[in-house]
């Protein structure tokens, strides 16, 4: 297969890859109260690294980005149910949440939520499970 | 609204009924649709403000039926994934996407 | 409130993900599976005393209360189900340790298995009806990557088919949610029934049920089975033999809940109509088992006739109808299972799936061969075996409630059953010896295990029905009187 060696991708996607996971990590983090998420953000995220593929090949992004997309996959449903099951522990129904207010150094005061850790979890799920579909239908020559 | 939903079912049945594998594929992401719009249309088009905190309205939308639809979206986008890669696999396996041609032979 | 009610659905979840990130230790996937078999078989068996002792258990997840949050719902129908369910992945994992291939077992086979079994039991507990859906389409994932795994062109050929039918089933099962939300305002199985009851279940509403009920018999395989045959023949027999023993069952599942719980307000249409499409599965499926002379689609076409004979006991909708439709029902998983394990392991070892050119084998093979006999006259309900009660009670319920043709195509059906069966068993295992030990493509070591813990089970439950009699009345119980279940789930009595 010929070399992917495209000018204006290569310096375009340079660019917009890095607005593009900027952008995922926003909606990832504005999901907590307003529209966004786990699911879109991670759709986001996933996108921004087909676009790597994209210019350059399959092979080079994988060097340099040495993890299995399957393990991130069941790393994500794995914490997802665990925050579930963690509620389980205390006694309370399974995938019970909880939030406080915390002061932290720099944010002043935060709101943390058990909900965000089982997004973490969605968010992996869904970046994994995209990008080995991709892969799976893409890679194979 | 249901006629849209009534000419997605249409365009999808009419792709599924036609021999290359990829129109199959296509055929039923297009009902897929259809469907979406239908769940939606069935819980019913009100007006209403997104019920999320920090928003003060007096009548808040319906939102079961998005959370349906979300739901179905992904699933459906998970099928059609899964379904496109296995019959990339028949076609590289058993060189042809006619589905003519891929009923076989009883004795192989 | 009771936390152990999502435990059938958590531990293979968490397994299988587990098993996902260590991919190449094979023995530790293998030990973590049958764990994970026993941790549900015995959370579910604590489960089953509990609901005995103090009713159907529920959890509302997150403690968002029914009918707004999503429920989870146990009651003793799907507690033996789910049971059941463990005791024949467990036999069936048994057996796949032996046949499955290396090559296999390192492409994600036990993880897939676990999501399988989660699938399942998920469709069992699960209180709504939209979750139904997912459920069914974890299930139904796992089957499609399970069934095309290994890559052959028959296995490839069929799961195409398997899923493109999959598929649009599942889009009419959305599209009948989206109508009975619209004429309902919820999904809540329980609230369902309360809303149903009180607007009246009228043409419309019939209506749907009868395209809930064909996007069931998609599944299940009632009267629509006609991609049934060739999906279950092409995948390893360890696979198949679960697809035959859960995956139908748990069309049946559904079409027993909705039927029972929610639209039960029109037996004279719904429930007759089951029972036609019934009658037709069972005389064309025991057609289909007396037309072929190989072991794989002879088998096959028994899966199709025991759906169709569960489902006269449903159509019934008398107690002892449902009655014979639980116990028949639980027979059917742990007999089908047994009997496919059982065609496995002769064409295994022989190599040849066709009647005709095998014969002899019990010279070799004598514990395979009487085990095969065994589970033959338990497949045909000869007593004192596990089908025997099952057919009864059936039989019964149909003569009780006026449907005498349904009942006689199923005694007709019975006996093309035991003459199929036994057409393998006289081919397979009588005759001349014409192979030798030294020809055989294995060895029948390691395997006779699971199948002979499944023969013990399906002689043990024809002797000792008494044992859980009383469990399968309290389920029935709870099947023929929806106001328990949403009393259970909504904490309110509807009638008092």
């Amino acid at each position: 297969m010929k070399e992917p060696n495209d000018v204006l991708i290569r310096s375009v996607s340079k660019v917009a890859v890095v607005i593009i996971f900027t952008f995922a990590i926003n909606l990832f983090i504005s999901g907590h109260h307003y529209p966004g998420g786990g699911f879109i953000g991670g759709l986001a995220f996933s996108s921004a690294v087909v676009l790597l593929f994209l210019t350059f090949n399959i092979e080079t992004v994988r060097k340099n980005f040495p993890v299995d997309f399957k393990v991130i996959a069941a790393l994500g449903v794995l914490i997802a149910v665990l925050t579930g099951v963690g509620a389980m522990l205390l006694g309370v129904p399974f995938l019970t949440q909880a939030f406080d207010y915390f002061n932290l150094p720099i944010f002043g005061k935060t709101e943390l939520a058990t909900a965000v850790l089982f997004d973490i979890g969605v968010a992996l799920a869904v970046i994994g499970t995209s990008l080995t579909i991709i892969m799976s239908i893409g890679d194979d020559r | 609204m249901c006629i849209v939903v009534g000419l997605l079912f249409m365009i999808g049945t009419y792709l599924i009924l036609t021999k290359t594998l990829l129109r199959i594929i296509l055929g039923t992401s297009i009902i897929g649709h259809g469907v979406n719009l239908l769940i939606i249309t069935m819980g019913g088009l009100k007006k209403g403000g997104p019920p999320l905190l920090g928003i003060e309205n007096v009548t808040y939308a319906d939102s079961l039926p998005q959370a349906l639809l979300l739901t179905a979206i992904v699933i459906n986008f998970a099928t059609t994934a899964l379904f496109l890669v296995l019959s990339y696999r028949a076609y590289t396996v058993l060189g042809t996407d006619d589905t003519e041609q891929l009923r076989g032979k009883e004795d192989e | 409130m009771n936390n152990l009610v999502i435990l059938p659905i958590i531990i293979p979840v968490v397994i299988g993900m587990i098993m996902v990130i260590m991919r190449k230790q094979i023995k530790i996937q293998r030990f973590l599976s049958l764990f994970s078999m026993l941790a549900v078989g015995s959370v579910t068996l604590y489960l089953i005393f509990q609901i005995k002792s103090e009713g159907i258990q529920t959890l509302q997840l997150g403690g968002w209360e029914a009918p707004y949050g999503v429920s989870m719902v146990i009651d003793l129908f799907a507690a033996l189900l789910i049971m059941v369910t463990s005791i024949v992945a467990f036999c069936c994992l048994l057996y796949a340790f032996h046949t499955i291939g290396e090559e296999r077992e390192k492409f994600y086979f036990y993880p897939l298995f676990l999501f399988l079994i989660a699938g399942v039991n998920g469709s069992f507990i699960t209180g709504d009806i939209f979750n139904l859906f997912v459920c069914f389409e974890v299930m139904l994932v796992a089957s499609y990557v399970l069934i095309s795994l290994g890559g052959t062109k028959i296995q490839l050929r069929e799961s195409i088919k398997y899923i493109l039918i999959n598929i649009l089933s599942s889009f009419l099962f959305l599209v009948a949610i989206a109508f009975l939300y619209a004429m309902t305002g919820t999904l809540n199985f329980a609230h369902l029934s309360l809303r149903v009851a009180e607007v009246g279940q009228g043409g419309l509403m019939t209506t749907v049920a009868i395209l809930f009920l064909i996007v069931f018999s998609l599944k299940a395989g009632l009267f629509l089975f006609f991609w049934l045959p060739g999906a279950y023949s092409a995948p390893p027999t360890a696979i198949s033999a679960i697809f035959a023993a859960l995956l139908t069952k748990v069309g049946i599942y559904a079409i027993i809940r909705v039927f029972t719980l929610v639209f039960y307000h029109e037996p004279e249409v719904t429930h007759w109509f089951i029972g036609l499409l019934a009658a037709i599965t069972m005389g064309l499926g025991a057609i289909g088992a007396v037309a072929y002379w190989d072991i794989k689609r002879i088998l096959t076409y028994n899966v199709i006739v025991g759906v169709g004979f569960i489902l006269a006991g449903v159509a019934s909708f008398t107690t002892v109808g449902m009655t014979g439709a639980l116990y028949y029902l639980i027979h059917d998983m742990i007999v089908k299972a047994l009997i496919f394990l059982l065609g496995g392991t002769i064409i295994y070892l022989t190599g040849t799936s066709n009647l005709k050119d095998l014969s002899g084998l019990i010279r070799l093979h004598p514990q395979l061969g009487w085990m095969f006999f065994v589970a033959a006259l338990s497949l045909s309900g000869i007593p004192p075996l596990s089908g025997f009660l099952g057919k009864i009670f059936i039989t019964e319920g149909t003569f009780e409630s006026g449907y005498f043709w349904l009942g006689a195509i199923g005694l007709i059906t019975s006996l093309l059953v035991l003459y199929s069966i036994m057409k393998v068993f006289m081919n397979a295992f009588w005759g001349y010896t014409v192979i030798r030990e030294e020809d055989e493509y294995g060895t029948t070591k390691g395997l006779l295990l699971p199948i002979g813990l499944l023969t013990t089970l399906t002689i043990a439950l024809g002797l000792g029905a008494e044992a859980i009699h009383d469990y399968v009345d309290l389920a029935v119980e709870v099947l023929m009187n929806p106001n328990l279940y949403i009393e259970a789930v909504l904490g309110v009595n509807p009638k008092p």
